[in-house]
């Protein structure tokens, strides 16, 4: 699913509410039938999810690399040093693993932050502005990495300004006013 | 998933020693202030010498609370342990004891050393250095929470200390006792089991209470 809509329309209000970020003044978030709250005491629904927003959440001091892990670990998933290096070799930054972060461009930032797409393993990706910063390859990289999680029966939830087309079984667009 | 965020914490205070060492040089400098201040007399250096190292010990650790979450928050990443599948709870004890190791485990090996100046007797050192042991784990305890509640104000450097400084009394009159007793000859046996009593009841109570605010700063 695609949300659109102008600068300041809630795109990422809403993504944020989807993944138990901000609460909902009305209403609630349902995932699988219950409500996200009441199943956050297993982390059930954490599981997963994976929400990729504005800010990068890659550290300046730390390399590559030691980014990927650690931000999967923290969603769960530990990966060995090999898996990452697969992850950011496919994503374009071979031979750029062991750079410390604060020398990477904003683009290859976004790219270091979209790896973890790679090795998550979740069923739902809620991506905010995913293809920012992107140069046109990445951006077909990208658009080949969500084609192919919903070949296989995932579910994503994007905000984009760019226009992209995504082959794929069933799309829908939210347009917010 | 505990061991990472420790090792991460880590990892990080090692790339940037700078923050570490304004830490640890900030407690030498205020302890070796008084001595040059108050002049050379024996007596009195003695009686004050716990309190003072306690007090600096209290200021050192807050000097660093605004760092402990301002970070994750600035770059995106305490969003990500809050949707952690993993408990936040849990995530917050490794960074309070990230900063405890960063922070607090200087102080207390510094701490004999810069007890010399106040002509301690050997057994009060070693009194101070235990207290200092139970007790710094608890300031970085507490402060998670001080610095949870204040994440993303401004000025709200000055709103940690003084959200935090009133709960950190107990642990210096008690830390501080320990030294004054054992001086004494009354033993410090009483006042140690009183500050790992507090160690306890913030390893239960400040991680969760520091998550539910890390949720409440967030929203």
């Amino acid at each position: 699913m695609q949300v659109q809509g102008p600068n300041g329309s809630g795109k990422t209000s809403l993504l944020r509410m989807l993944c138990g970020l901000a609460t909902p003044a009305h209403g609630e978030i349902r995932w699988d039938g219950s409500e996200i709250r009441s199943l956050r005491g297993g982390g059930a629904y954490f599981g997963t999810m994976t929400y990729l927003g504005h800010a990068s959440g890659v550290k300046d001091d730390l390399t590559a690399i030691e980014n990927l892990r650690i931000s999967s670990a923290l969603s769960g998933v530990e990966i060995d040093e090999k898996k990452a290096h697969d992850a950011l070799q496919h994503m374009g930054l071979g031979g750029r693993e062991l750079l410390p972060a604060k020398v990477l461009s904003q683009g290859q930032r976004r790219r270091v932050t979209l790896a973890r797409l790679l090795v998550c393993g979740t069923v739902l990706w809620i991506l905010d502005e995913p293809l920012t910063a992107l140069d046109a390859a990445a951006v077909k990289l990208v658009q080949g990495l969500l084609e192919q999680h919903l070949g296989q029966g995932g579910m994503i939830v994007m905000t984009t300004h760019q226009e992209i087309e995504i082959a794929a079984i069933a799309t829908q667009r939210l347009q917010l006013a | 998933m505990f061991l990472w965020i420790i090792r991460r914490d880590l990892l990080l205070a090692m790339r940037r020693r700078a923050d570490v060492l304004t830490t640890l040089f900030f407690f030498i400098i205020v302890v070796s202030l008084f001595p040059l201040g108050v002049g050379p007399e024996m007596n009195m250096l003695r009686v004050m010498a716990p309190g003072v190292v306690w007090v600096a010990a209290l200021l050192a650790s807050m000097l660093s609370l605004g760092r402990m979450f301002s970070g994750d928050h600035v770059d995106g990443t305490l969003e990500q342990m809050l949707i952690s599948p993993q408990s936040l709870s849990l995530l917050v004890l490794g960074k309070a004891l990230a900063h405890w190791l960063v922070t607090g485990v200087p102080l207390v090996l510094m701490a004999p050393v810069l007890g010399i100046q106040y002509d301690l007797p050997t057994d009060a050192l070693l009194v101070l250095t235990a207290s200092l042991l139970l007790g710094t784990p608890v300031l970085s305890l507490i402060g998670a929470i001080g610095a949870a509640l204040t994440l993303g104000l401004r000025g709200g450097g000055v709103l940690v200390s003084l959200l935090v400084l009133p709960l950190y009394i107990p642990v210096l009159i008690f830390g501080a006792g320990a030294v004054e007793a054992s001086t004494a000859g009354l033993g410090a046996g009483a006042h140690m089991s009183l500050l790992g009593a507090f160690l306890l009841a913030s390893l239960v109570l400040a991680p969760w209470t520091a998550a539910v605010s890390l949720r409440i700063s967030m929203e």
